[in-house]
């Protein structure tokens, strides 16, 4: 299992911030184009991954136990 | 050194980061207030809304602090965001250097904000007049041209 993460619009388009996959064991790409597509996500190219609190690029492998999260253009200051 | 660094959701006190920089080889404190305009590009905004993924958040603002110390050594740094529904002035963010000269307490403040702007998970939410969006970034432009933000240490320019 993975927990995974939502965060600004991505949060309000799933209308969730969070939830459970059993999507362990694949690299952060295809969880990317599969929540794209089961959730019609737009915006999805501009928005990052962190595994574990730290930004992860596309290659990377998704562990069981991993937390992943979502992270539109981040906004603050 | 923890503690300088947080995330609440809570009016932030200015003087407590005045503190927690405070020290006796110290000659100079330089302290950043981010407040909530009204006035965007002709938009008026009624009040907005901060949202952040707490723990990396806090743990990016210490990244943060450490690139700080190890660019301008010697000084001690303290930031603290505000999260939540804020109105128009309200404080939504506060830095404090401290150093033992003016220059580095100057300079290093300006990199902290430039810094929490491209890799601090924090989210601001508009509400206009005639509507609300989420905030992609400071310009409401593509945010990333590179695909993804800086999140590697970058020159003081």
């Amino acid at each position: 299992m993975i927990k995974v993460l939502f965060f600004a619009h991505l949060q309000e388009e799933i209308g969730r911030g969070e939830m459970e996959l059993d999507n362990a064991d694949i690299p952060v790409r295809n969880l990317k184009s599969y929540l794209q597509e089961k959730y019609n996500l737009s915006r999805m190219d501009q928005v990052m991954v962190a595994i574990n609190e730290e930004y992860a690029v596309d290659d990377d492998e998704i562990k069981d136990g991993d937390v992943v999260a979502f992270i539109p253009p981040v906004s603050g200051g | 050194m923890t503690d300088n660094f947080d995330i609440i959701d809570t009016p932030i006190d200015t003087q407590s980061l005045i503190d927690k920089v405070t020290k006796r080889e110290a000659g100079a404190i330089t302290i950043f207030i981010g407040t909530v305009r009204e006035w965007t590009e002709g938009k008026k905004t009624l009040t907005l809304e901060y949202q952040a993924y707490k723990p990396m958040a806090i743990q990016k603002l210490k990244e943060i602090g450490e690139e700080i110390q190890s660019k301008w050594p010697k000084t001690e740094v303290a930031i603290t965001h505000r999260i939540g529904h804020l109105g128009i002035t309200d404080i939504a963010v506060v830095i404090a250097v401290s150093s033992p000269h003016r220059k580095a307490a100057y300079e290093a403040n300006e990199y902290a904000i430039k810094r929490i702007k491209q890799i601090v998970p924090i989210w601001k939410k508009e509400h206009w007049e005639d509507g609300e969006t989420w905030i992609g970034d400071q310009l409401e432009t593509t945010p990333y041209p590179s695909g993804k933000p800086n999140v590697k240490d970058e020159s003081n320019d």
